[in-house]
């Protein structure tokens, strides 16, 4: 790998780890959601520094070039978060479900307390 | 309960101010004082939950719009919760024709029946849904026949009469709320509930409106198909009759 390609991408994933973990900081960014970012960027570092794991990883899943292992890596890992906020998603629809017809379920008793006269 | 009926008519309603008055009448000239009246209003933008109060009936009001599938189950929860025993689901358009609400009953009441649903097929009275919708109700019911053994040819009906076990099993976070219909017949045949299907007389909507307008029937489909697929993977539990369930490890 180029030097200025290498220094370009430790810039990037030493920037994407400190961010991350700046916005965890700030609570900006929950634990549970900055995993795979953090997880992501250190593959990243590690892969750019030991360069002959990236060619042997390129080797082994048949790529032509190492940077088409990193690009896939990258395209992973935009996978992986989307399914996470797939999932979360999910879960908070259902979660929202549940508040809603609560909420109208207690409205309507209350209405019906209120309508009951007061011993 | 609120009262001491041991049935409740639940009617989903959505922006439907000008017919929900009529049917809420309409429902007590044929049931009088045999059952109480709940209408689950889904954030209507309208006066529905205003007009439905006036007519009688006892509102519950979802804060925003959340679709039919949901307001259905806010119905089977409160139900649930106010300990009523048999629970009949009307829409709240005026396309079900409540002069039908003994019949469908009765199956639930003597036993014969854990849920009866409203087809509109066996009532030479009813109004033709256009070629495409028809096509897809002859798909998803013969499907779901095949499925469960028991032929069912009005897979879209919302329509209904149940009874508690029913109610309790849709209240549970496994009722799929966008488009219930051939899944949860797929659910509730496959857990061991007994269906049964009763003529009643739809109307067309005279409104025009409808849950399946421009892309809705291709997700329609695609999520039905995609829902019987998996409740078919689905580990389930088989509801007995007598009792609590058991646990069927297919």
């Amino acid at each position: 790998m180029p030097i200025k390609q290498q220094i370009f991408s430790l810039i990037l994933c030493t920037l994407v780890f400190l961010f991350t973990v700046d916005m965890v900081r700030k609570h900006k960014l929950r634990e549970e959601y900055s995993v795979l970012w953090l997880g992501t960027s250190l593959l990243m570092f590690v892969l750019v520094l030991k360069y002959d794991l990236l060619v042997a990883i390129t080797n082994f899943i048949g790529a032509g070039l190492p940077t088409t292992t990193l690009f896939l890596c990258a395209n992973l890992f935009l996978i992986l978060i989307a399914m996470q906020f797939s999932f979360r998603i999910s879960k908070h629809s259902s979660q929202i479900k549940n508040l809603v017809q609560e909420n109208a379920l207690l409205r309507a008793e209350l209405e019906q307390l209120k309508k009951t006269p007061q011993l | 309960m609120a009262s001491s009926n041991h049935t409740v008519v639940i009617i989903p309603a959505y922006n439907e101010e000008r017919a929900i008055g009529a049917l809420i009448a309409g429902i007590q000239a044929v049931i009088g004082d045999s059952a109480d009246i709940v209408v689950i209003n889904d954030g209507s933008c309208d006066n529905t939950a205003i007009a439905a109060h006036q007519a009688g009936a006892m509102v519950i009001s979802h804060p925003f719009n959340m679709g039919y599938g949901v307001t259905i189950q806010t119905g089977y929860k409160y139900a649930c919760t106010m300990g009523y025993e048999y629970l009949v689901q009307i829409d709240g358009d005026g396309q079900h024709d409540p002069a039908n609400i003994p019949a469908l009953l009765k199956p639930v009441m003597n036993g014969a029946a854990d849920l009866s649903l409203g087809s509109r097929f066996l009532d030479a009275g009813s109004y033709n849904p256009t070629l495409i919708r028809r096509a897809g109700m002859i798909f998803f019911g013969s499907l779901v026949s095949m499925l469960i053994g028991k032929r069912i040819s009005d897979p879209t009906s919302g329509y209904q009469a149940l009874n508690r076990s029913v109610m309790a099993f849709l209240s549970s976070d496994s009722f799929p709320c966008d488009y219930p219909d051939a899944d949860v017949l797929l659910m509730l045949g496959l857990s061991g509930f007994r269906v049964d299907e009763i003529p009643v007389r739809m109307y067309a909507n005279c409104d025009g409106k409808t849950m399946h307008s421009g892309f809705k029937p291709l997700y329609y489909v695609f999520k039905m198909l995609l829902s019987i697929f998996v409740t078919l993977l689905r580990k389930r539990t088989r509801y007995t009759g007598a009792g609590r369930p058991s646990e069927d490890a297919d």
